[in-house]
């Protein structure tokens, strides 16, 4: 006879390196509900933002997330310069899209990583975190710090990257990339790695619109969307074509990310090839009035700020909506169906990132 | 020294828990795992059950609602056992400290023996930590055995 089990799938949990409860309540061994229990790692930065400096705000916006720091700072920065009226001198705004590049393949190295273990491949996991060590030594040689690197300030960026620099940058990513080959090879075409991926956690590309999936998620479902095309920082210059799988399932969202990341490398290539000798900063003038909308994407997906200004040194509202929020839902919708010892493989599936989602 | 000792000293097997972490602090302890810095090498192993771990490490703010799981995480933990808070939000709240929701450092849910400072610090300060850590658990139990003597 079926049996009905309630599972509490964390808060910790050793696939999961944050917090996030999931209630699974099973027939036998197969998924009937996933309920998401969240808010373990709640803080209040959206108030704490009201009470600080617009100026000391970037440096809160950053520490939202570990793991894609710039990209939050460069999406607070932009809706500022927006509402200032400041226009971000053109070095900057490459070497704004050099750092957030970076960000995303050391993101995507991570998740594969994460991902690999998630299924138990702990070879796997290991290669792609020796190569994201790669990324975390440019880091550290560009900005001075691994990881959350402070390169972004409004009216542009903190520093400058040297010559000399952004030729030990290319060369790394040679290697990187000539690692990459090797690792993603497996990712793609092992066959144990099929077996645990292909045709799990479906989701249909009607659904994903529907629940309002972001990034990765929803583009492995078809659906062609990315905000890197509205062209903002200096994505105007350097087109991006988003990158789409049809199948819906963990095997296609691996797949997407394992695209992007050559994407990444490309476009990279090309802000260093095409980067323009200019300032690297304005000084912003004066203090922010009205409301704006920042878009920019994350590794995870879309990343949107909205930002209430009334003039004086102190913001009146700052509102983060972040893309494991959104991806939450499609992942409740995803689990009913699938067998237990897939619930691991289907959540980091979507990467979460529970920090940006409770900030 | 017994052979207990030697073997606790020598292969710590520690837990991680995030009480509030931005993530930066999380992928540097996991980093520490990974091919580059390898703690393995020294019998380090990171265990996701508390009954096998011997060090505790946690990053970041301690909020309402994680101060519970942290303090049953710890009470599930067999003596001798360690507590190393890292990163600036696990010393003191940090760039978070006056937010409505958290509660400070960890030092106000758990007695922590090593605090590794930074933001996020990197993994040969992690790793220092830990090591120290395994010194202040020996001495402790030292002279818990003389007591009993």
């Amino acid at each position: 006879m079926a049996q009905r089990t309630v599972i509490p799938f964390g808060p910790q949990h050793p696939v999961l390196p944050e917090p996030i409860q999931l209630k699974l309540t099973l027939k036998d061994e197969i998924v009937e509900e996933a309920l998401p229990h969240i808010g373990y790692v709640h803080r209040g930065v959206e108030k704490a933002a009201e009470r600080m400096d617009y100026t000391q705000n970037v440096f809160l916006v950053e520490r939202i997330c570990g793991i894609c720091s710039f990209i939050h700072a460069l999406c607070y920065c932009q809706g500022l310069e927006r509402l200032m009226g400041l226009e971000v001198p053109r070095r900057a705004a490459y070497l704004r899209v050099i750092w957030s590049e970076l960000h995303r393949l050391q993101s995507h190295h991570l998740w594969l990583g994460l991902y690999a273990d998630a299924f138990g491949f702990e070879s796997l996991f290991m290669e792609f975190w020796r190569s994201r060590e790669m990324l975390m030594d440019i880091f550290e040689k560009t900005a001075g710090s691994r990881v959350i690197i402070s390169a972004c300030c409004i009216g542009g960026v903190r520093r400058d990257i040297s010559d000399q620099h952004l030729q030990e940058t290319l060369e790394t990513l040679k290697t990187l990339e000539a690692a990459f080959d090797k690792s993603s090879e497996v990712m793609l075409n092992d066959y144990t790695v099929k077996k645990r991926t292909v045709g799990k956690g479906v989701l249909q590309a009607d659904k994903a619109i529907m629940l309002g999936a972001a990034g990765p998620v929803l583009r492995a479902s078809g659906v062609e969307q990315d905000a890197r095309q509205t062209g903002f920082a200096a994505y105007d210059e350097l087109r991006v074509e988003p990158v789409v799988e049809t199948a819906g399932d963990c095997y296609a969202r691996a797949k997407v990310r394992i695209r992007e990341v050559r994407q990444s490398l490309d476009l990279v290539r090309r802000a260093i090839a095409g980067l323009p000798d200019t300032d690297i900063a304005v000084r912003p003038k004066g203090r922010p009035n009205g409301r704006t909308i920042s878009r920019v994407e994350q590794p995870r997906g879309e990343l949107l700020y909205f930002l209430a200004a009334n003039g004086s040194q102190k913001l009146e509202r700052l509102r983060v909506r972040t893309p494991t929020f959104a991806n939450v839902a499609p992942l409740v919708h995803m689990l009913p169906g699938s067998e237990l010892a897939d619930v691991p493989v289907i959540v980091l599936s979507i990467d979460p990132c529970i920090s940006c989602t409770e900030r | 020294m017994g052979l207990i000792d030697i073997a606790r000293s020598k292969s710590p097997w520690i837990l991680h828990f995030d009480a509030g972490a931005c993530n930066g602090c999380d992928i540097e302890i996991l980093a520490c795992l990974t091919p580059v810095y390898d703690v393995e090498r020294f019998g380090i192993i990171n265990i996701g059950n508390p009954k096998h771990a011997d060090v505790l490490l946690v990053t970041g703010t301690v909020n309402k609602r994680s101060a519970r799981v942290l303090r049953n995480l710890y009470d599930q933990m067999p003596d001798p056992k360690a507590v190393v808070a890292i990163g600036a939000c696990a010393l003191s709240g940090g760039v978070f400290h006056e937010c409505y929701n958290v509660l400070g450092g960890v030092d106000s849910v758990l007695p922590v023996d090593v605090y590794v400072p930074g933001c996020a610090p990197k993994p040969e300060a992690i790793i220092e930590g830990v090591v120290m850590a395994l010194g202040k658990m020996q001495e402790r139990e030292h002279a818990r055995k003389r007591g009993a003597a």
